[in-house]
């Protein structure tokens, strides 16, 4: 008997900047939140070459799931070329050997951070959000151990009360990003900072949603299909931001979400926050043969 | 001949009292933290529409009780029942930590002496109430605000000040809040742990006033834990004088306080005036 006969030959197996075992662990974690769509796993968060807080708990997720036959596009409030979006998709470029991409059709795998693409993902697509705080009772309830509890109950009453307080106090609710939504009628988690307009593009959803966070070693999923419900009061609709009207000032596209630039002499211009819908938009006016998917949103109103 | 002092030669029950099932019941309650025995086979029955007084000095058990009633903690040995519409008997500490926490957001209201444990202080007075009805499901901001309007009312809690933060209120008006908060789901029992100890006298009074009222308009079941005679002798129907965690002597207020049959009774009572 050889030390070689008790072995497996060896086989690549393992694509990107992650050893074996680091993605065993994660893969398993992703899988229970899969399981318990919500519901946040703790996992071992892996050093990689760049500071926590930077996308370290989207980008572990990423390695876990690409390979070499992937398409990565990688976004930073809605922007592919942000410095930090562009290193990390040249970053997983690199030592996975996937593909890179701006268009959000032609890509396997979303990672981004802040925002929800506004062209409809698809059933065999994936999208990975980085997430700085993954607790959504971390403002109501500082103690870890009792803030577990309350999941465990589905104890959000102070949740419910945070709202409240706000339209006392402010006339409406002011949460503007990662807001709380209930998962599949269970679980309260925070979307991540993607604004209220993003929330509606989760629930049943075609495509799998990983949300996770390397600082706070969690991550929690959405998968296809499952009610993503932000916690409203019955009597007072969920509203998006007001953006329905407003036009991009460099593509010309309206009722989109909008990044909002103070300009001289006061007022305000507008520029459509996924760019690589504005540079679709202008190549498609300049009378490129270019597809622009589905989009969520149609005219300022939700329509998928 | 010696004369018997145990607690169950000095309990005089009466049979008004005693026609309607009890409410509350607990038998047998032992609890021990470290070396201190807090309770030693406690036994408690409340009937609906009383108000239960239980007497007693520091570290006697009366909050350690009260505690139990709620709920918030559970002890050695012992059963707790407690008759409610929809729901069978069955000794309450045996329930999981969601069971506890939905029955006592139900049907248990409580006051505590301290309202920075029963108040959420950066919250408005409406908000502490909301809270409440928040965990019993209800998800209309409207009528959040009209029942929290309403039980501040009912607390005799000015309603200008509905949207202020406890923080910013009074004693007797965080009491109040308290109190509203208390009764917003309309509770089959109200327990109330020294509500107006640290309230001067005229506040005390006030809020006196606002628990009787309550009683006699909602007929709410109080059990109300005191150090305080007076108080006891104002407010309950019933009283139960406790003594290093056991009770020593039980039966009507007046009879108790006109007529102490246990020593250690005597003694408070003769203090007391």
């Amino acid at each position: 008997m050889t030390l070689s006969s008790l072995t497996k030959p060896w086989a690549a197996t393992s694509y990107g900047f992650l050893d074996a075992s680091a993605k065993r662990e994660l893969r398993r974690k992703m899988l229970k939140a899969i399981a318990v769509p919500g519901c946040q796993m703790p996992y071992a968060s892996r050093e990689v070459p760049m500071a926590r807080g930077w996308g370290t708990g989207g980008l572990q997720v990423t390695l876990t799931l690409v390979n070499p036959t992937s398409t990565v596009k990688v976004i930073d409030q809605g922007a592919d070329d942000g410095v930090n979006a562009a290193s990390i998709r040249r970053f997983i470029s690199r030592v996975s050997g996937a593909s890179e991409t701006w268009d959000t059709l032609a890509a396997s795998i979303v990672q981004s951070r802040h925002r929800v693409p506004e062209e409809v993902m698809r059933e065999d697509q994936i999208l990975v959000l980085q997430v700085p705080n993954p607790e959504p009772l971390r403002g109501v309830e500082p103690n870890i151990s009792i803030a577990r509890q309350m999941h465990a109950d589905a104890d959000y009453g102070k949740l419910w009360l945070t709202l409240y307080e706000q339209i006392v106090r402010k006339g409406r609710i002011m949460q503007g990003a990662a807001y709380p939504s209930m998962v599949n009628g269970r679980h309260v988690m925070t979307p991540s900072p993607i604004p209220r307009w993003d929330v509606p593009k989760l629930n049943m959803a075609k495509h799998l949603t990983f949300l996770s966070a390397g600082r706070e070693k969690r991550l929690f999923a959405v998968p296809p299909f499952t009610r993503v419900e932000p916690l409203v009061f019955s009597d007072r609709p969920y509203r998006v931001e007001d953006h329905a009207d407003l036009t991009c000032r460099r593509s010309g596209v309206s009722g989109y979400f909008m990044n909002e630039l103070p300009i001289d002499g006061g007022g305000s211009a507008f520029e459509v926050s996924d760019s690589n819908l504005g540079i679709k938009a202008i190549q498609q006016s300049e009378g490129a043969a270019i597809e622009v998917g589905k989009t969520w949103y149609r005219n300022g109103e939700f329509s998928a | 001949m010696s004369l018997d002092m145990s607690p169950a030669a000095l309990t005089r029950a009466e049979p008004r009292l005693m026609r309607a099932e009890p409410l509350l019941t607990m038998r047998d309650i032992s609890k021990t933290y470290g070396d201190v025995r807090a309770l030693r086979h406690v036994d408690a029955t409340v009937y609906p529409g009383e108000v239960m007084g239980i007497v007693g000095e520091s570290g006697s058990g009366k909050s350690t009780l009260l505690r139990m009633m709620n709920l918030e903690d559970t002890p050695d040995s012992g059963d707790y029942s407690l008759r409610l519409p929809n729901r069978e008997d069955g000794n309450l500490f045996d329930l999981t930590r969601y069971e506890r926490r939905m029955l006592c957001a139900r049907h248990i209201g409580i006051v505590y002496q301290n309202p920075h444990l029963g108040l959420l202080m950066k919250h408005s007075s409406s908000g502490n109430v909301a809270e409440r009805l928040l965990i019993a499901g209800e998800r209309s901001f409207d009528v959040l605000r009209a029942k929290a309007r309403e039980a501040l009312d009912a607390s005799e809690f000015p309603l200008s000040r509905m949207d202020a933060r406890p923080i910013e209120l009074s004693g007797g008006m965080q009491q109040r809040v308290q109190l509203a908060k208390a009764i917003a789901l309309e509770p089959a029992l109200l327990l109330l742990d020294e509500p107006t100890t640290g309230l001067d006298v005229s506040v005390q009074a006030l809020v006196l006033d606002t628990l009787k009222r309550l009683q006699r308009d909602r007929k709410i079941t109080m059990v109300l834990v005191s150090h305080d005679l007076g108080v006891i002798r104002t407010m309950a129907d019933r009283v139960m004088v406790m003594r290093h965690g056991e009770v020593v002597e039980q039966g009507l207020a007046d009879q108790v306080f006109q007529d102490p049959q246990h020593p250690y009774t005597q003694q408070l009572v003769h203090a007391k005036l």
